[in-house]
Protein backbone atom coordinates (compact mmCIF):
# COMPACT_ATOMS: atom_id res chain seq x y z
CA UNK A 1 0.00 0.00 0.00
CA UNK A 2 1.21 3.45 -0.79
CA UNK A 3 2.02 6.09 1.96
CA UNK A 4 -0.44 8.45 -0.07
CA UNK A 5 -3.11 7.76 -2.32
CA UNK A 6 -4.97 11.27 -3.24
CA UNK A 7 -8.42 10.02 -5.09
CA UNK A 8 -10.11 12.34 -7.59
CA UNK A 9 -9.42 15.50 -5.54
CA UNK A 10 -11.13 18.82 -6.43
CA UNK A 11 -11.03 21.94 -5.03
CA UNK A 12 -12.99 24.79 -6.08
CA UNK A 13 -12.84 28.74 -5.27
CA UNK A 14 -15.75 30.05 -6.48
CA UNK A 15 -16.49 28.57 -10.16
CA UNK A 16 -12.40 28.51 -10.52
CA UNK A 17 -11.50 24.52 -10.36
CA UNK A 18 -8.44 24.72 -8.61
CA UNK A 19 -7.49 21.55 -8.45
CA UNK A 20 -9.76 18.87 -11.09
CA UNK A 21 -9.66 14.92 -10.19
CA UNK A 22 -6.59 14.54 -9.42
CA UNK A 23 -5.16 10.94 -8.93
CA UNK A 24 -1.66 9.96 -6.98
CA UNK A 25 -0.09 7.98 -4.80
CA UNK A 26 3.20 8.39 -3.18
CA UNK A 27 5.18 5.40 -2.07
CA UNK A 28 7.16 5.04 1.00
CA UNK A 29 10.53 6.39 1.04
CA UNK A 30 10.51 8.09 -2.44
CA UNK A 31 11.03 11.63 -3.85
CA UNK A 32 7.91 12.61 -5.34
CA UNK A 33 7.45 15.98 -7.14
CA UNK A 34 4.64 18.17 -8.33
CA UNK A 35 5.59 20.71 -11.53
CA UNK A 36 3.37 22.93 -13.58
CA UNK A 37 3.65 26.03 -15.09
CA UNK A 38 2.07 29.03 -12.93
CA UNK A 39 -0.93 28.80 -11.64
CA UNK A 40 -1.69 24.78 -12.20
CA UNK A 41 -2.65 24.05 -8.81
CA UNK A 42 0.78 23.36 -7.28
CA UNK A 43 0.33 25.15 -4.16
CA UNK A 44 -3.42 24.37 -3.87
CA UNK A 45 -3.01 20.71 -3.89
CA UNK A 46 -0.43 20.82 -0.79
CA UNK A 47 -2.88 23.05 0.87
CA UNK A 48 -5.58 20.43 0.32
CA UNK A 49 -3.29 17.82 1.33
CA UNK A 50 -1.93 19.41 4.76
CA UNK A 51 -5.32 20.42 5.88
CA UNK A 52 -4.93 23.98 5.48
CA UNK A 53 -8.19 24.25 2.84
CA UNK A 54 -11.25 21.33 2.60
CA UNK A 55 -11.21 19.63 -0.48
CA UNK A 56 -14.61 20.18 -2.62
CA UNK A 57 -14.35 16.65 -3.62
CA UNK A 58 -12.53 13.33 -3.30
CA UNK A 59 -10.38 11.43 -0.45
CA UNK A 60 -6.70 11.50 0.76
CA UNK A 61 -5.91 8.56 2.58
CA UNK A 62 -2.20 8.59 4.75
CA UNK A 63 -1.58 4.83 5.35
CA UNK A 64 -4.88 3.78 4.01
CA UNK A 65 -6.84 6.19 6.69
CA UNK A 66 -8.70 8.61 5.14
CA UNK A 67 -7.40 12.43 6.37
CA UNK A 68 -9.45 14.07 4.10
CA UNK A 69 -10.53 17.91 5.61
CA UNK A 70 -8.43 16.71 8.76
CA UNK A 71 -7.11 20.09 10.72
CA UNK A 72 -3.38 20.52 10.31
CA UNK A 73 -2.54 20.01 14.10
CA UNK A 74 -4.35 16.67 13.33
CA UNK A 75 -2.70 15.95 10.61
CA UNK A 76 0.75 16.66 12.28
CA UNK A 77 -0.29 13.80 14.92
CA UNK A 78 0.15 11.40 11.75
CA UNK A 79 3.39 12.72 11.09
CA UNK A 80 2.81 14.78 8.40
CA UNK A 81 5.03 17.93 8.04
CA UNK A 82 5.39 20.52 5.90
CA UNK A 83 7.07 23.53 4.65
CA UNK A 84 6.01 27.05 2.90
CA UNK A 85 6.99 28.82 -0.51
CA UNK A 86 5.91 32.26 1.20
CA UNK A 87 8.16 31.30 4.50
CA UNK A 88 6.32 31.14 7.83
CA UNK A 89 8.87 31.48 10.59
CA UNK A 90 8.30 32.54 14.17
CA UNK A 91 10.46 35.77 13.76
CA UNK A 92 9.48 36.66 17.24
CA UNK A 93 11.65 33.33 17.95
CA UNK A 94 15.31 32.41 17.97
CA UNK A 95 16.17 30.09 15.22
CA UNK A 96 17.01 27.45 17.70
CA UNK A 97 12.81 27.91 19.06
CA UNK A 98 11.68 27.52 15.70
CA UNK A 99 13.23 24.28 15.18
CA UNK A 100 12.08 23.57 19.14
CA UNK A 101 8.63 24.14 18.50
CA UNK A 102 9.15 21.50 15.31
CA UNK A 103 9.13 18.82 18.19
CA UNK A 104 5.73 20.42 19.85
CA UNK A 105 4.27 17.29 20.05
CA UNK A 106 6.49 14.78 21.63
CA UNK A 107 7.09 16.87 24.48
CA UNK A 108 4.62 17.44 27.85
CA UNK A 109 2.56 20.50 27.27
CA UNK A 110 1.03 19.90 30.13
CA UNK A 111 0.06 24.04 31.37
CA UNK A 112 0.28 23.26 35.17
CA UNK A 113 3.55 21.16 35.17
CA UNK A 114 4.88 23.63 32.47
CA UNK A 115 3.91 26.68 34.98
CA UNK A 116 5.96 24.45 38.14
CA UNK A 117 8.37 23.24 35.55
CA UNK A 118 8.60 19.50 36.61
CA UNK A 119 12.24 18.28 36.35
CA UNK A 120 10.74 16.17 33.36
CA UNK A 121 9.93 19.02 31.60
CA UNK A 122 13.75 20.97 31.94
CA UNK A 123 15.46 17.51 31.40
CA UNK A 124 13.39 17.10 28.15
CA UNK A 125 13.98 20.77 27.10
CA UNK A 126 17.69 20.39 27.88
CA UNK A 127 17.45 17.32 25.26
CA UNK A 128 15.80 18.88 22.76
CA UNK A 129 18.39 22.25 22.75
CA UNK A 130 20.83 19.54 21.47
CA UNK A 131 18.75 17.17 19.43
CA UNK A 132 17.55 20.89 17.39
CA UNK A 133 21.10 22.41 16.83
CA UNK A 134 22.11 18.65 15.74
CA UNK A 135 19.22 19.58 13.18
CA UNK A 136 20.59 22.92 12.59
CA UNK A 137 23.66 21.11 11.93
CA UNK A 138 21.95 18.76 9.44
CA UNK A 139 20.65 21.55 7.07
CA UNK A 140 23.69 23.34 7.33
CA UNK A 141 22.73 26.31 9.74
CA UNK A 142 25.13 25.58 12.55
CA UNK A 143 26.18 29.45 12.78
CA UNK A 144 22.69 30.68 13.38
CA UNK A 145 21.98 28.34 16.24
CA UNK A 146 21.65 31.46 18.52
CA UNK A 147 20.53 34.06 16.20
CA UNK A 148 16.62 35.52 16.33
CA UNK A 149 14.64 34.18 13.42
CA UNK A 150 14.17 37.84 12.48
CA UNK A 151 18.12 38.96 11.92
CA UNK A 152 18.56 35.77 9.28
CA UNK A 153 18.69 36.06 5.84
CA UNK A 154 15.89 34.66 3.67
CA UNK A 155 18.15 31.47 2.17
CA UNK A 156 18.69 30.19 6.03
CA UNK A 157 15.12 30.86 6.54
CA UNK A 158 14.45 28.49 3.92
CA UNK A 159 16.75 25.37 5.59
CA UNK A 160 15.10 26.82 8.91
CA UNK A 161 11.76 25.83 7.73
CA UNK A 162 13.05 22.20 6.49
CA UNK A 163 14.54 21.36 9.72
CA UNK A 164 11.55 22.69 11.81
CA UNK A 165 9.68 20.41 10.12
CA UNK A 166 12.06 17.36 10.48
CA UNK A 167 12.17 17.91 13.99
CA UNK A 168 8.38 16.92 14.47
CA UNK A 169 10.38 13.57 12.68
CA UNK A 170 7.33 12.91 9.86
CA UNK A 171 6.73 10.39 7.98
CA UNK A 172 6.03 12.61 4.87
CA UNK A 173 7.76 15.61 4.30
CA UNK A 174 5.86 18.24 2.24
CA UNK A 175 8.43 21.29 0.49
CA UNK A 176 6.83 23.39 -1.13
CA UNK A 177 9.04 25.60 -3.29
CA UNK A 178 12.33 25.04 -0.78
CA UNK A 179 14.38 26.79 -3.83
CA UNK A 180 12.14 29.48 -4.96
CA UNK A 181 13.91 32.71 -4.99
CA UNK A 182 17.64 31.13 -3.75
CA UNK A 183 20.41 31.23 -6.14
CA UNK A 184 22.25 28.34 -8.14
CA UNK A 185 24.41 27.77 -5.55
CA UNK A 186 21.48 27.96 -2.65
CA UNK A 187 19.58 25.64 -4.95
CA UNK A 188 22.39 22.81 -5.05
CA UNK A 189 22.84 22.96 -1.31
CA UNK A 190 18.92 22.29 -0.93
CA UNK A 191 19.12 19.48 -3.38
CA UNK A 192 21.93 18.17 -1.61
CA UNK A 193 19.50 18.66 1.75
CA UNK A 194 16.55 16.64 0.27
CA UNK A 195 18.37 14.14 -0.71
CA UNK A 196 19.97 13.33 2.75
CA UNK A 197 16.03 14.12 3.74
CA UNK A 198 15.17 11.37 1.87
CA UNK A 199 18.27 8.97 2.39
CA UNK A 200 17.16 9.35 5.79
CA UNK A 201 13.84 7.13 5.05
CA UNK A 202 11.34 9.95 4.99
CA UNK A 203 9.20 10.05 2.36
CA UNK A 204 9.47 14.01 0.55
CA UNK A 205 6.58 15.43 -1.71
CA UNK A 206 8.33 18.61 -3.17
CA UNK A 207 6.52 21.20 -5.42
CA UNK A 208 9.30 23.43 -7.16
CA UNK A 209 10.10 25.31 -10.08
CA UNK A 210 13.94 24.30 -10.46
CA UNK A 211 13.68 21.89 -13.23
CA UNK A 212 17.20 20.60 -13.06
CA UNK A 213 16.82 20.20 -9.26
CA UNK A 214 13.82 18.38 -10.22
CA UNK A 215 14.92 16.06 -12.69
CA UNK A 216 17.69 15.28 -10.63
CA UNK A 217 16.39 14.38 -6.87
CA UNK A 218 12.83 13.08 -8.19
CA UNK A 219 12.07 8.96 -8.08
CA UNK A 220 8.57 10.23 -9.76
CA UNK A 221 6.95 13.27 -10.95
CA UNK A 222 3.71 14.61 -11.36
CA UNK A 223 2.49 17.43 -14.27
CA UNK A 224 -0.47 19.25 -13.01
CA UNK A 225 -1.40 22.07 -16.19
CA UNK A 226 -4.73 24.32 -15.32
CA UNK A 227 -5.91 22.17 -12.24
CA UNK A 228 -5.85 19.01 -13.75
CA UNK A 229 -3.10 15.81 -14.14
CA UNK A 230 -1.62 15.90 -17.17
CA UNK A 231 0.85 13.32 -16.85
CA UNK A 232 2.91 10.85 -13.80
CA UNK A 233 6.36 9.25 -14.51
CA UNK A 234 10.20 9.20 -13.90
CA UNK A 235 12.06 11.86 -14.56
CA UNK A 236 12.40 10.77 -18.13
CA UNK A 237 9.36 9.70 -18.94
CA UNK A 238 8.32 13.15 -18.11
CA UNK A 239 10.89 15.43 -19.94
CA UNK A 240 9.90 13.42 -23.42
CA UNK A 241 6.12 13.30 -22.69
CA UNK A 242 4.93 15.71 -25.63
CA UNK A 243 1.95 17.31 -23.50
CA UNK A 244 4.60 18.30 -20.92
CA UNK A 245 6.29 20.54 -23.69
CA UNK A 246 3.52 21.46 -25.08
CA UNK A 247 2.18 23.14 -21.53
CA UNK A 248 5.68 24.60 -20.60
CA UNK A 249 6.46 26.08 -23.96
CA UNK A 250 3.02 25.91 -25.97
CA UNK A 251 2.69 23.38 -28.96
CA UNK A 252 3.13 23.99 -32.83
CA UNK A 253 -0.15 22.73 -34.24
CA UNK B 1 16.44 34.04 28.80
CA UNK B 2 18.83 31.00 29.12
CA UNK B 3 18.29 29.16 32.74
CA UNK B 4 21.13 31.08 35.02
CA UNK B 5 19.73 34.50 33.90
CA UNK B 6 16.38 33.56 34.87
CA UNK B 7 17.19 32.69 38.30
CA UNK B 8 19.26 35.79 38.46
CA UNK B 9 16.50 38.08 37.92
CA UNK B 10 14.12 36.32 40.13
CA UNK B 11 17.00 36.42 42.84
CA UNK B 12 17.27 40.16 42.48
CA UNK B 13 13.21 40.62 42.11
CA UNK B 14 13.48 38.68 45.82
CA UNK B 15 15.91 40.83 47.19
CA UNK B 16 14.15 44.12 46.08
CA UNK B 17 10.90 42.07 47.70
CA UNK B 18 12.98 41.97 51.13
CA UNK B 19 14.59 45.10 50.85
CA UNK B 20 11.83 47.34 49.91
CA UNK B 21 10.47 48.03 53.75
CA UNK B 22 13.13 49.40 54.85
CA UNK B 23 12.78 52.01 52.02
CA UNK B 24 8.92 52.73 52.89
CA UNK B 25 8.40 55.32 55.80
CA UNK B 26 4.83 54.92 56.39
CA UNK B 27 1.66 52.70 55.44
CA UNK B 28 0.43 55.40 52.57
CA UNK B 29 3.47 53.51 50.78
CA UNK B 30 2.89 50.36 51.79
CA UNK B 31 -0.39 50.77 49.77
CA UNK B 32 1.18 52.07 47.28
CA UNK B 33 3.56 48.73 46.92
CA UNK B 34 0.32 46.47 47.31
CA UNK B 35 -0.90 48.31 44.59
CA UNK B 36 1.55 47.74 42.49
CA UNK B 37 1.60 43.89 43.55
CA UNK B 38 -1.36 43.24 43.03
CA UNK B 39 -1.26 45.24 39.01
CA UNK B 40 2.08 44.31 38.14
CA UNK B 41 0.10 40.13 39.08
CA UNK B 42 -2.77 40.80 36.61
CA UNK B 43 -0.61 42.64 34.14
CA UNK B 44 1.54 40.05 33.99
CA UNK B 45 -1.45 37.20 33.27
CA UNK B 46 -2.50 39.71 30.28
CA UNK B 47 1.00 40.16 29.07
CA UNK B 48 1.05 36.35 28.36
CA UNK B 49 -2.39 36.33 26.46
CA UNK B 50 -1.30 39.79 24.68
CA UNK B 51 2.37 40.03 24.28
CA UNK B 52 3.21 36.34 24.34
CA UNK B 53 0.15 34.47 22.64
CA UNK B 54 -0.52 37.46 20.44
CA UNK B 55 -4.40 37.90 21.42
CA UNK B 56 -6.07 40.55 23.18
CA UNK B 57 -8.35 40.95 26.03
CA UNK B 58 -10.29 44.39 26.40
CA UNK B 59 -12.41 42.97 28.89
CA UNK B 60 -9.98 41.85 31.70
CA UNK B 61 -11.42 43.75 34.38
CA UNK B 62 -14.61 42.13 34.23
CA UNK B 63 -12.81 38.96 35.74
CA UNK B 64 -10.83 40.97 38.71
CA UNK B 65 -14.46 42.37 39.00
CA UNK B 66 -15.46 38.67 38.99
CA UNK B 67 -13.83 37.94 41.52
CA UNK B 68 -13.58 40.97 43.91
CA UNK B 69 -17.54 40.26 44.38
CA UNK B 70 -17.47 36.68 44.75
CA UNK B 71 -15.37 37.19 47.92
CA UNK B 72 -17.67 39.90 48.92
CA UNK B 73 -21.32 38.47 48.01
CA UNK B 74 -20.17 34.94 48.95
CA UNK B 75 -19.34 35.38 52.86
CA UNK B 76 -21.33 38.66 53.27
CA UNK B 77 -24.84 37.47 51.78
CA UNK B 78 -24.09 33.31 52.02
CA UNK B 79 -21.87 33.01 54.71
CA UNK B 80 -18.86 31.08 52.62
CA UNK B 81 -15.84 30.81 54.14
CA UNK B 82 -13.51 33.23 52.45
CA UNK B 83 -10.77 31.34 51.38
CA UNK B 84 -13.79 29.21 49.31
CA UNK B 85 -15.70 32.23 47.97
CA UNK B 86 -12.17 33.34 46.59
CA UNK B 87 -11.72 29.73 45.00
CA UNK B 88 -15.53 29.98 43.61
CA UNK B 89 -14.41 33.36 42.11
CA UNK B 90 -11.50 32.09 40.47
CA UNK B 91 -13.47 29.04 39.27
CA UNK B 92 -16.38 30.71 37.98
CA UNK B 93 -13.80 33.40 35.53
CA UNK B 94 -12.22 30.26 34.46
CA UNK B 95 -15.27 28.98 33.40
CA UNK B 96 -16.90 31.97 31.91
CA UNK B 97 -13.35 32.60 30.33
CA UNK B 98 -13.36 28.59 28.97
CA UNK B 99 -16.79 29.15 27.70
CA UNK B 100 -16.55 32.03 25.68
CA UNK B 101 -12.84 31.19 24.36
CA UNK B 102 -13.88 28.77 22.07
CA UNK B 103 -16.43 31.34 20.26
CA UNK B 104 -14.27 34.51 20.35
CA UNK B 105 -11.03 33.62 19.23
CA UNK B 106 -12.08 32.07 16.23
CA UNK B 107 -12.00 36.08 15.68
CA UNK B 108 -8.90 37.90 14.96
CA UNK B 109 -7.42 41.56 15.86
CA UNK B 110 -10.43 44.04 15.73
CA UNK B 111 -13.48 41.86 15.78
CA UNK B 112 -11.81 40.04 19.00
CA UNK B 113 -11.54 43.01 20.55
CA UNK B 114 -14.71 44.31 20.29
CA UNK B 115 -16.26 40.35 21.32
CA UNK B 116 -13.77 40.53 24.68
CA UNK B 117 -15.08 44.45 25.64
CA UNK B 118 -18.33 43.02 24.80
CA UNK B 119 -17.50 40.55 27.21
CA UNK B 120 -15.94 43.17 30.00
CA UNK B 121 -19.30 45.26 30.04
CA UNK B 122 -21.80 43.18 30.01
CA UNK B 123 -20.36 41.60 33.45
CA UNK B 124 -19.51 45.07 34.59
CA UNK B 125 -23.43 45.64 33.75
CA UNK B 126 -24.26 42.81 35.79
CA UNK B 127 -22.43 44.00 38.84
CA UNK B 128 -23.99 47.64 39.02
CA UNK B 129 -27.94 46.39 37.82
CA UNK B 130 -27.63 43.23 41.11
CA UNK B 131 -27.76 45.88 43.61
CA UNK B 132 -29.37 43.36 45.99
CA UNK B 133 -26.60 41.28 46.10
CA UNK B 134 -23.26 43.79 44.73
CA UNK B 135 -24.96 46.91 46.31
CA UNK B 136 -25.14 48.85 42.92
CA UNK B 137 -23.28 51.74 42.17
CA UNK B 138 -22.51 52.21 45.97
CA UNK B 139 -20.44 49.12 46.18
CA UNK B 140 -20.43 46.93 49.39
CA UNK B 141 -18.29 45.92 52.10
CA UNK B 142 -15.60 42.68 52.50
CA UNK B 143 -15.17 40.56 55.05
CA UNK B 144 -11.70 40.19 56.06
CA UNK B 145 -9.15 37.21 54.89
CA UNK B 146 -8.91 34.53 57.50
CA UNK B 147 -6.61 31.99 57.16
CA UNK B 148 -6.64 29.38 59.87
CA UNK B 149 -7.69 31.30 62.58
CA UNK B 150 -5.02 34.36 61.27
CA UNK B 151 -6.89 36.85 59.48
CA UNK B 152 -4.69 39.15 57.09
CA UNK B 153 -5.06 42.94 58.07
CA UNK B 154 -2.67 45.89 57.97
CA UNK B 155 -0.53 46.74 55.02
CA UNK B 156 2.92 45.49 56.57
CA UNK B 157 0.83 41.70 56.49
CA UNK B 158 -0.64 42.28 53.16
CA UNK B 159 2.45 43.46 51.73
CA UNK B 160 4.30 39.70 52.48
CA UNK B 161 1.37 38.23 51.33
CA UNK B 162 1.19 39.90 47.79
CA UNK B 163 5.31 39.70 47.83
CA UNK B 164 4.95 35.71 47.96
CA UNK B 165 2.10 36.03 45.73
CA UNK B 166 4.04 37.99 42.96
CA UNK B 167 7.39 36.07 43.51
CA UNK B 168 5.48 32.92 42.74
CA UNK B 169 3.47 34.44 39.74
CA UNK B 170 6.86 35.69 38.00
CA UNK B 171 8.38 31.93 38.70
CA UNK B 172 5.60 30.50 37.09
CA UNK B 173 5.00 32.62 34.01
CA UNK B 174 9.36 32.08 33.02
CA UNK B 175 8.71 28.98 33.73
CA UNK B 176 5.20 28.89 30.74
CA UNK B 177 7.18 30.60 28.64
CA UNK B 178 10.10 28.77 28.94
CA UNK B 179 8.46 25.65 28.28
CA UNK B 180 6.41 23.47 25.22
CA UNK B 181 3.51 25.01 26.06
CA UNK B 182 5.15 28.70 25.96
CA UNK B 183 6.99 28.21 22.64
CA UNK B 184 3.38 26.73 21.16
CA UNK B 185 2.32 30.13 22.35
CA UNK B 186 5.19 32.76 20.63
CA UNK B 187 4.86 30.40 17.81
CA UNK B 188 1.17 30.93 17.13
CA UNK B 189 1.74 34.28 17.45
CA UNK B 190 4.72 34.27 15.07
CA UNK B 191 2.45 32.36 12.72
CA UNK B 192 -0.42 30.30 13.31
CA UNK B 193 -0.22 28.40 10.38
CA UNK B 194 3.09 26.96 11.15
CA UNK B 195 2.59 26.55 14.52
CA UNK B 196 -0.58 24.29 13.36
CA UNK B 197 1.52 22.17 10.75
CA UNK B 198 3.82 21.61 13.84
CA UNK B 199 0.63 20.12 15.81
CA UNK B 200 -0.45 23.25 18.31
CA UNK B 201 -4.18 23.14 18.43
CA UNK B 202 -4.11 27.21 18.53
CA UNK B 203 -7.76 27.58 19.73
CA UNK B 204 -6.88 25.29 22.75
CA UNK B 205 -3.66 26.66 23.41
CA UNK B 206 -5.45 30.62 22.92
CA UNK B 207 -8.02 29.40 25.13
CA UNK B 208 -5.73 28.27 27.89
CA UNK B 209 -4.36 31.11 28.01
CA UNK B 210 -7.26 33.30 27.97
CA UNK B 211 -8.52 31.12 31.09
CA UNK B 212 -4.84 31.44 33.25
CA UNK B 213 -4.67 35.08 32.76
CA UNK B 214 -8.87 35.19 33.64
CA UNK B 215 -7.96 33.05 36.67
CA UNK B 216 -5.17 35.75 37.76
CA UNK B 217 -7.22 38.51 37.37
CA UNK B 218 -9.98 36.90 39.37
CA UNK B 219 -7.65 35.71 41.92
CA UNK B 220 -6.12 39.17 42.58
CA UNK B 221 -9.51 41.27 41.92
CA UNK B 222 -10.41 38.62 45.49
CA UNK B 223 -7.44 40.00 47.01
CA UNK B 224 -7.79 43.74 46.05
CA UNK B 225 -11.49 43.34 47.74
CA UNK B 226 -9.59 41.73 51.03
CA UNK B 227 -7.25 44.66 51.17
CA UNK B 228 -9.45 47.37 50.65
CA UNK B 229 -12.55 46.53 52.20
CA UNK B 230 -14.50 47.19 49.89
CA UNK B 231 -15.71 46.91 46.31
CA UNK B 232 -16.75 49.65 44.48
CA UNK B 233 -18.16 48.71 40.57
CA UNK B 234 -15.34 50.93 38.70
CA UNK B 235 -13.51 47.47 39.39
CA UNK B 236 -14.83 45.96 36.84
CA UNK B 237 -15.25 48.82 34.09
CA UNK B 238 -13.66 49.37 30.68
CA UNK B 239 -11.20 51.97 31.86
CA UNK B 240 -9.76 48.96 34.21
CA UNK B 241 -8.96 47.41 31.50
CA UNK B 242 -7.36 49.83 29.28
CA UNK B 243 -5.25 51.12 32.41
CA UNK B 244 -3.94 47.28 32.58
CA UNK B 245 -3.57 46.98 29.05
CA UNK B 246 -1.61 50.47 29.32
CA UNK B 247 0.42 48.71 31.75
CA UNK B 248 1.17 46.18 29.55
CA UNK B 249 2.50 48.45 26.25
CA UNK B 250 4.13 50.74 28.37
CA UNK B 251 6.38 47.50 30.13
CA UNK B 252 6.40 46.16 26.93
CA UNK B 253 4.89 43.19 25.19
CA UNK B 254 6.17 39.97 25.53
CA UNK B 255 8.36 40.74 28.02
CA UNK B 256 7.92 39.07 31.50
CA UNK B 257 9.71 41.98 33.64
CA UNK B 258 8.08 44.49 31.22
CA UNK B 259 4.72 43.43 32.90
CA UNK B 260 6.32 44.48 36.41
CA UNK B 261 8.04 47.74 35.42
CA UNK B 262 4.48 48.82 33.83
CA UNK B 263 2.59 48.11 36.62
CA UNK B 264 4.85 49.68 39.23
CA UNK B 265 5.55 52.95 37.15
CA UNK B 266 1.61 53.18 35.72
CA UNK B 267 0.43 52.86 39.46
CA UNK B 268 3.18 55.61 40.69
CA UNK B 269 2.29 58.10 38.34
CA UNK B 270 -1.19 59.09 39.51
CA UNK B 271 0.61 59.55 42.42
CA UNK B 272 3.38 61.41 41.58
CA UNK B 273 1.74 63.59 39.51
CA UNK B 274 -1.11 64.67 42.13
CA UNK B 275 0.61 67.80 42.39
CA UNK B 276 -0.40 69.08 39.37
CA UNK B 277 -3.78 69.57 40.71
CA UNK B 278 -5.85 69.36 37.77
CA UNK B 279 -3.50 69.07 34.96
CA UNK B 280 -2.47 65.08 35.84
CA UNK B 281 -4.53 63.64 33.51
CA UNK B 282 -3.16 66.10 30.91
CA UNK B 283 0.63 64.88 31.87
CA UNK B 284 -0.24 61.46 32.40
CA UNK B 285 -1.45 61.34 28.69
CA UNK B 286 1.59 63.52 27.25
CA UNK B 287 3.70 60.74 29.33
CA UNK B 288 2.03 57.78 27.67
CA UNK B 289 2.14 59.78 23.94
CA UNK B 290 6.07 60.24 24.56
CA UNK B 291 6.60 56.43 25.59
CA UNK B 292 4.90 55.39 23.01
CA UNK B 293 6.44 57.56 20.36
CA UNK B 294 10.07 56.73 21.65
CA UNK B 295 9.81 53.78 23.24
CA UNK B 296 6.83 51.45 20.94
CA UNK B 297 8.07 48.07 22.11
CA UNK B 298 7.90 49.47 25.85
CA UNK B 299 10.32 50.42 28.41
CA UNK B 300 12.24 47.13 29.23
CA UNK B 301 12.48 45.61 25.42
CA UNK B 302 14.06 48.84 24.28
CA UNK B 303 15.93 49.46 27.11
CA UNK B 304 17.40 45.59 27.31
CA UNK B 305 18.10 46.18 23.03
CA UNK B 306 20.28 49.47 24.10
CA UNK B 307 22.05 47.89 26.57
CA UNK B 308 23.25 44.88 24.30
CA UNK B 309 20.85 42.11 26.00
CA UNK B 310 17.49 41.34 24.66
CA UNK B 311 15.67 39.73 27.51
CA UNK B 312 12.81 39.05 25.30
CA UNK B 313 14.99 37.27 22.52
CA UNK B 314 16.75 35.04 24.35
CA UNK B 315 14.64 33.03 26.63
Amino acid sequence: MALLEVDNLSKAFGGVMAVQNVSFAVERGLVYSVIGPNGAGKTTLFNLITGVYTPTEGDIRLDGQSIAGAAPHELAVKGMARTFQNLQICMNMTALENVMVGAHLQLDRNLVRSMLRFPGIARRDRELKEEARELMRFVGLQSYWNLDASSMPYGALKRLEIARALAAKPQILFLDEPASGLNSKETAEIDELVRKVADNHVTVVLVEHDMKMVMNISDRILVLDYGKKLTEGSATEVRENPDVIAAYLGSNV
Amino acid sequence: MNALKRHCALMFLAGVLLLLPLALPNNYYYDIAIHMAINAIIVLGLNLLIGFAGQISLGHAGFIGIGAYASAILPTHFGWHPIFAMVAGAAMASAIAAIVARPIFRLKGHYLAMATLGLGIIIAIVIKNEAAYTGGPDGMPVAALGLMGFSISGEKQWYWVLAVMLLFSFWAAQNLIDSPFGRALRALHGSEVAAQVMGVDIVRYKAAIFVLSAFFASLMGSVTAHYVGFVAPNIADFFHSIELMIMVVIGGMASIYGSLIGAVLLTALPQALSTFEGWETVAYGSILLLCMIFMPKGLVPTLAARFGRNDQEEH
